[in-house]
Formats: structure tokens, C-alpha cells, sequence
């Protein structure tokens, strides 16, 4: 049977790239329609200039020079992309810190650690709507969960949504418990494939947890590492969905929970109560931050894999 | 089969083709807006337009709010969309105005137009070409809400000055009841709620001089109307920074607070919500005594007629209809709302009320001169009135973002 299939592989040559051709293609167009399109007609339109909701001129590089130079533009802009590095460092610190201790709890399989391991996976399966609904719920000042729990103790109503220093904490706090889950799946998923023989050897050496944690598991889970970076550094500069539905499209209050993806949003869709839409400017905006994105993570990529390798 | 059954199948074949070939004559539009909420009342009064136009079918379709903006932009861009659009008014208007999505109306298309007030129809009219591309729908009103029961049970007579509001609001606060229902949680409304209480402080005055570039937001007028907004904050709910809108009115309809800084577009809605709700609106609190009692107004938008809608004669036909008293009495009845055009009678008492106030009302600024361009004066108020209200900025700071930010493109700031 081989021998007939490669025999005819070999004689209708084409018959094979058809084949591969037909398997690509639905893929191809899709890849060309609803990604490489919209992403090639961004590009375009950010150097272009708007009046109403049609182009009309090309203003090379005016657009970026606007939101990156030029006020109130500008600090909009800063003070949105600050919000995502911060979201990025304290994703880092304390979602993949807590996941990364929850995954070496989860892997010393204590009693009870398979319910646990739904417990904290469940909230991934949610919406992130919902999530920031119910945390939205659970932060109000006056009805919320949380400052009626702190009112037994004798705390009064704290808005935790509407205060300046707390707002963009809180928001975290609602990513963090809704994604928390998964970096503990994927640095589980790591240890788990570190061998049984290596750790036994380990603690035959009298290596405590903190040894076993920081010198052997830490460099072993290393690809586990650089996919949760990568994941944690995209989602925190696509971050859209829970700023939104629990801080709205102007990144209440006075733009202490803005984001570069509510930002553009607003630039380039407008919104009823605040303005017009500028799809120029916007345009501009979402490719400086696919460049950002796709810039960093090549980087970052690179910078990790050589870590891996000398771990 | 007998020739009997024959005849009468045939005829009902016929009957069958004849309806059949009425249905593919009519002419089926469709209506789109945000108001899903309105949505048994359209159908209501577009049954009436069919009734009276029976060739004529109007389909409402509604989308979200928030996103309506983009759907509507994306839709006509492809030569898509309602053939009748509801638009809101002014700046919004005009960038689908600018890229030539809207079909102009005049009195040969549209002559229900000249039922309609001139300040209504600058809401719709577009500034450069001075042709009106929207209908207007309905005024809209901020005031202030106010629970006549707790005031009854407190033993208080609502205020129409600023002192006696603050008076009032120590009172009811001792009494446990929140004096005024708002928070700031809200970035839509913080603008209005900024209209409701400065305004009275402002004057047409200010108004004016702003308009004809004598001033600007830097105005001593209007830092110290700002500066009165602060007194505010001892009144408000605790932790207001974080409570919204919805729960403002919550706090209201439920008799837990006595006020309620508010837009007339509730009235139906607080309502509904509680039928037994025994309140009224009033003018905001004066400067002094003896002012004119100033209320806040503006219009909300209009009904637009899609320039590449291929039912455009039955498009500018509903639309016209829309803009008669006949369609103006029974969506003020239906909808709570004011509807501009000239004569309907508004047969709710409290709505007759909110008429009235409007003879003395100060136009919404923002929203009705300074939403055009970018960055637009309702983007700089928003994100700076909460750092306000916190005590991050001081009115003064709010001014001159507020100021300069719109001198980008408002020439008569320019150089202030």
C-alpha cells in the first residue's frame, strides 16, 4: 500500500500540492479576510485624516504625531499606556506569583487538592463581562460586599470604583480572581513534568520547600514561564473587557483605570455622551499598539528561549 | 371534483394572489435606533402612520447604546442601515452629516418642519451648509427630582435657593435620609449633573459671552460655580466617588434620599419603577433669591433620513409625519417626553411642569457648543470633574484644562 501511494504521489506530484493547497486555503482566507485585512486597512487609514467619518487626505505621519506630542492627545495617551504597564507588573507580581505558589501547593497533592484545582479554575470558564458585573456588584459603596463585610468591623462605605487610588487596584484585583486559574494550570502543568527522580534527589540532599521551589522547579519550568509572560504581557496591552464594564468607556474616575484598548475605543468609535469618532487617530492608536505588542513579545521571545537554555 | 369546487378553489386562488401582490407592493422601511426601551410605543405610533399611510410598513430595530455610534457609522458606510435613523443632535450629527450619509430635509420633503421651534432646529441643522439633516424628537430637561413625601414626613418645604439647599440638606441629614441621591460614578451624567447646579450661578449672560468668544471657561463666573459643586460633596451619599446613576435613582425612587439631580428623559422611568412615587421637579437651587429659576435644556436628537436608502420618498414620508402634532401629542403621552413641536398638548401635570420651566431654561454648554471637534468639551469635563469632586485638581485647573483643551480647535479661546 505505501508503495502505491508513493508511486503516486511521485507521478501526479500536483495531485499532493492540491491537495495541501485545498487543506490551506479556508484557513488562508479566513487569515486574509478577518485578520491581515483589517490589520493592513488600519495601517492605511492612521495616515489619513478625518473629517466626519470619511477620509480625506493623506496626512502621513500627523496622526501619530497627535496622540504621541501633542495635548490633551498626549497625556490621554501616557497616562493610559501607564495603566497597562502597571497592569503588566502587578499581573506578574501577583497573579502568576500566587498562581505559581498554588500550583506548588496543588502539586504536593495534599488532601482535597483536586477540588481545589476546580475551585480555582472555575472562575476562568466565566465571562469576563460577567466577572466585572459581579465584582462591579460586590465593589458598590453603599450595597457592595465587600464594605458591608469591612461595616462589621466598623469601616465605612469606601468606593472602591470611584476613588482615584483605589480604582485601578481594584479592577486588577477582579482580573486577577478571574484568571488566576490558568497560570495555574499551565505552571502545574510544567512542574508536573519535572521528573519524579530529580526532586526525590533532591530532598535526599535536604532540600526544603524554598530550595526545591526556587532551585529546581523555578529553572525547570522555564517554557511554562515564557508562555505565562507572554500571555500575561498580550492580555495586559489588549486589556478591554473587565476596565470597561466596571470602569466604563472614560476610564472612571478622571481616567484612573484608562487603558490603551479603552482609549482607542473611544478615539476611534466615539461614544454618544463624549464625542465623535476619529478613526484617523484611532487607527494610529492600535497600531502603535500592535506594534508595542508584536515588538515586545518577538523580543521577550527571544530574550526567554536563551533563558531557558541557560537554565 | 364538481365545477363548484372548481369556481371556489379558483376564487380563492385569485383572493390568495390578489393579497399576495398587495404585500409585495407595499413598501416596508425600517427605523433604527438606541431607545430598545421604546420600543411598544414606536410600534404604537408607527401602526398609526400605517393606518393612515396603509402602503407604508415601519419596522423598529434597536441596538445598545453604547455601541449604537459604531453600528450605525459602520452600517452606512457600506451603504447599509435603517432607512430612517435616530441621531442625536449637534456635534454627533454632524460627522454623518459630513461624510454624507444623511439626506437633507426642507419644507418641499419635510413640511412639518416648519412646526418646529428655531432652537429645536439648530439641534439637527448642520453649520456649514445651514440645512437640516435631523427632525428633532425631544427636549430634555435637567433639574432637580424631589421626593414630596420625605419632604412631608421631614417636615420640609423643598429649596429654591442655594442657601436654603444647604439648610434643607443639614436638616435631612440629621434625620438619616441622604439629602441629595447622586455620586459621582457615573461619566455621562457628572457632565449634566455640573450643567444642573452651575447653571443658575451662570446666567445667559455667561453664556453669551462665551458664545461670542468675550470669555472663557477661566472666567472668575464660572471657577466659583464650580467652587459651589464642592459644597455639594457634604450632602452626597457616602463613598459618592463610586456610586452611578442607577443607584442614585434607586436611592431616590426608594425614599432614602430626598433629591435627585436628574434629567426630565426619567420621569416615565422612575415611574414605572415605583408607581406610587409621590414627586416633583423643580427648578435647581438660585444664586439668591429672586433669580429666575433656571433649569437646564437641550435636544436630544432627531430622526434622520439614510441618503442611500432605497425607500427614500416613504423614508421622508414617515419622517415628516413625525414631525406633525398629531405624532408630537401621542409621543409625549406615550414616552414622558417633550416633544418640540409647536402646539402639543402635554396633558401630565408634571410634565406640563417641565414645559413650563423650559420658557426659562439655560442651554446644556457642552453638549450644545462645544461637542464638534475634538477633544470635545464634554472628553475634558468628564475626565476632570470626578479629580474635582476627589480634590485631586481645583476648579481653577478644571477651567483652564477645560479652556485650553478646546482652544485645539474653538477659535474665539485661542490665545486666552
Amino acid at each position: 500500500m505505501n508503495i502505491g501511494r508513493r508511486h503516486t504521489a511521485k507521478a501526479f506530484p500536483w495531485r499532493r500540492s492540491l491537495w495541501i493547497a485545498s487543506l490551506l486555503t479556508p484557513a488562508l482566507v479566513v487569515m486574509v479576510l478577518f485578520v491581515l485585512w483589517p490589520l493592513l486597512s488600519a495601517f492605511r487609514l492612521a495616515f489619513y485624516e478625518f473629517n466626519g467619518l470619511q477620509p480625506t487626505g493623506f496626512v502621513g505621519f500627523e496622526n501619530f504625531r497627535k496622540v504621541l506630542f501633542e495635548t490633551p492627545y498626549s497625556d490621554w495617551t501616557y497616562n493610559a499606556l501607564k495603566h497597562n504597564i502597571i497592569a503588566f507588573v502587578a499581573l506578574m507580581v501577583f497573579e502568576n506569583g500566587t498562581a505559581f505558589l498554588l500550583a506548588y501547593a496543588l502539586l504536593k497533592a495534599l488532601p482535597g487538592h483536586r477540588i481545589h484545582q476546580v475551585i480555582v479554575f472555575l472562575p476562568v470558564v466565566l465571562s469576563a463581562v460577567i466577572v466585572g458585573f459581579l465584582w462591579k456588584l460586590f465593589l458598590h459603596p453603599l450595597f457592595g460586599l465587600v464594605n458591608q463585610t469591612l461595616a462589621l468591623v466598623g469601616i465605612g462605605a469606601i468606593p472602591w470604583l470611584g476613588n482615584e487610588s483605589t480604582a485601578l487596584g481594584s479592577i486588577l484585583f477582579a482580573n486577577i480572581w478571574h484568571w488566576l486559574g490558568f497560570p495555574t494550570l499551565v505552571l502545574l502543568a510544567g512542574m508536573q513534568r519535572v521528573s519524579k527522580e530529580v526532586i526525590e534527589a533532591a530532598r535526599l540532599d535536604g532540600a526544603g520547600d524554598y530550595v526545591l521551589m526556587t532551585r529546581i522547579i523555578w529553572p525547570l519550568i522555564a517554557p511554562s514561564v515564557t508562555i505565562v509572560t507572554i500571555l500575561t504581557f498580550i492580555g495586559s496591552f489588549n486589556w478591554f473587557e473587565i476596565p470597561y464594564v466596571m470602569a466604563g468607556l472614560t476610564g472612571s474616575p478622571g481616567g484612573a483605570t484608562d487603558v490603551l484598548g479603552l482609549y482607542f475605543y473611544r478615539t476611534a468609535f466615539g461614544s454618544t455622551t463624549t464625542g465623535i469618532q476619529d478613526f484617523g487617530q484611532g487607527s494610529a492608536l492600535a497600531v502603535m499598539m500592535f506594534i508595542i505588542v508584536a515588538g515586545v513579545t518577538a523580543i521577550a521571545l527571544r530574550y526567554l528561549r536563551r533563558r531557558e537554555i541557560e537554565l | 371534483m364538481s365545477r363548484r369546487r372548481i369556481g371556489l378553489a379558483l376564487a380563492a386562488a385569485s383572493f390568495a394572489w390578489g393579497l399576495a401582490a398587495g404585500v409585495a407592493h407595499a413598501t416596508d422601511i425600517s427605523f433604527w435606533t438606541w431607545r430598545q426601551e421604546d420600543k411598544a410605543a414606536y410600534n404604537e405610533l408607527f401602526a398609526d402612520f400605517t393606518k393612515a399611510n396603509p402602503d407604508i410598513h415601519v419596522k423598529f430595530e434597536s441596538f445598545p447604546d453604547e455601541n449604537y455610534p459604531t453600528i450605525v457609522s459602520t452600517a452606512l458606510a457600506a451603504g447599509k442601515g435603517g432607512d430612517v435613523i435616530h441621531t442625536h443632535a449637534y456635534g454627533w450629527l454632524e460627522q454623518f452629516v459630513k461624510a454624507g450619509y444623511f439626506e437633507p430635509q426642507d419644507m418641499t420633503t419635510v413640511p412639518s418642519l416648519a412646526n418646529q421651534p428655531a432652537d429645536a432646529l439648530v439641534a439637527g441643522t448642520y453649520r456649514a451648509d445651514k440645512k437640516v439633516y435631523s427632525l428633532p424628537f425631544a427636549s430634555q430637561t435637567l433639574g432637580l427630582f424631589i421626593n414630596k413625601d420625605v419632604f412631608a414626613k421631614a417636615g420640609l418645604t423643598p429649596p429654591t435657593t442655594w442657601d436654603e439647599f444647604i439648610t434643607v440638606s443639614k436638616a435631612l441629614k440629621e434625620k438619616g435620609i441622604y439629602p441629595l441621591a447622586n455620586g459621582m460614578g457615573t461619566s455621562w451624567f457628572n457632565e449634566m449633573f455640573v450643567a444642573i447646579f452651575t447653571n443658575p450661578f451662570l446666567g445667559q449672560d455667561f453664556v453669551s459671552d462665551l458664545t461670542s468668544g468675550k470669555t472663557t471657561f477661566k472666567d472668575p463666573r464660572y471657577v466659583a460655580a464650580l467652587g459651589k459643586l464642592l459644597e455639594l460633596r457634604d450632602y452626597m451619599p457616602p463613598g459618592f466617588e463610586g456610586i452611578d446613576y442607577e443607584t442614585a435613582g434607586q436611592l431616590f425612587i426608594s425614599g432614602k434620599a430626598a433629591m435627585l439631580a436628574g434629567g426630565s428623559f426619567d420621569i416615565a422611568t422612575y415611574r414605572t419603577q415605583n408607581p406610587a412615587i409621590n414627586m416633583d421637579f423643580i427648578a435647581p437651587p438660585m444664586a439668591k433669591a429672586g433669580d429666575t429659576p433656571q433649569v437646564t435644556k437641550f435636544f436630544d436628537g432627531g430622526y434622520a433620513v439614510n441618503a442611500k436608502s432605497a425607500n427614500k420618498e416613504a423614508a421622508l414620508k414617515l419622517v415628516n409625519w413625525m414631525g406633525t402634532k398629531e405624532f408630537g401629542d401621542k409621543f409625549s403621552a406615550l414616552l414622558g417626553n417633550i416633544s418640540p413641536i409647536k402646539g402639543v398638548v402635554i396633558k401630565d401635570e408634571l410634565l406640563a411642569h417641565v414645559a413650563k420651566l423650559n420658557e426659562t431654561a439655560m442651554p446644556h454648554i457642552n453638549v450644545v457648543y462645544f461637542r464638534f471637534e475634538k477633544p470635545t468639551g464634554s472628553e475634558l469635563l468628564q475626565g476632570d470633574i470626578t479629580k474635582m469632586m476627589s480634590g485631586s485638581i481645583t476648579p481653577d485647573q478644571l477651567a483652564a484644562d477645560l479652556t485650553d483643551g478646546l482652544a485645539k480647535w474653538y477659535k474665539p479661546f485661542q490665545g486666552n
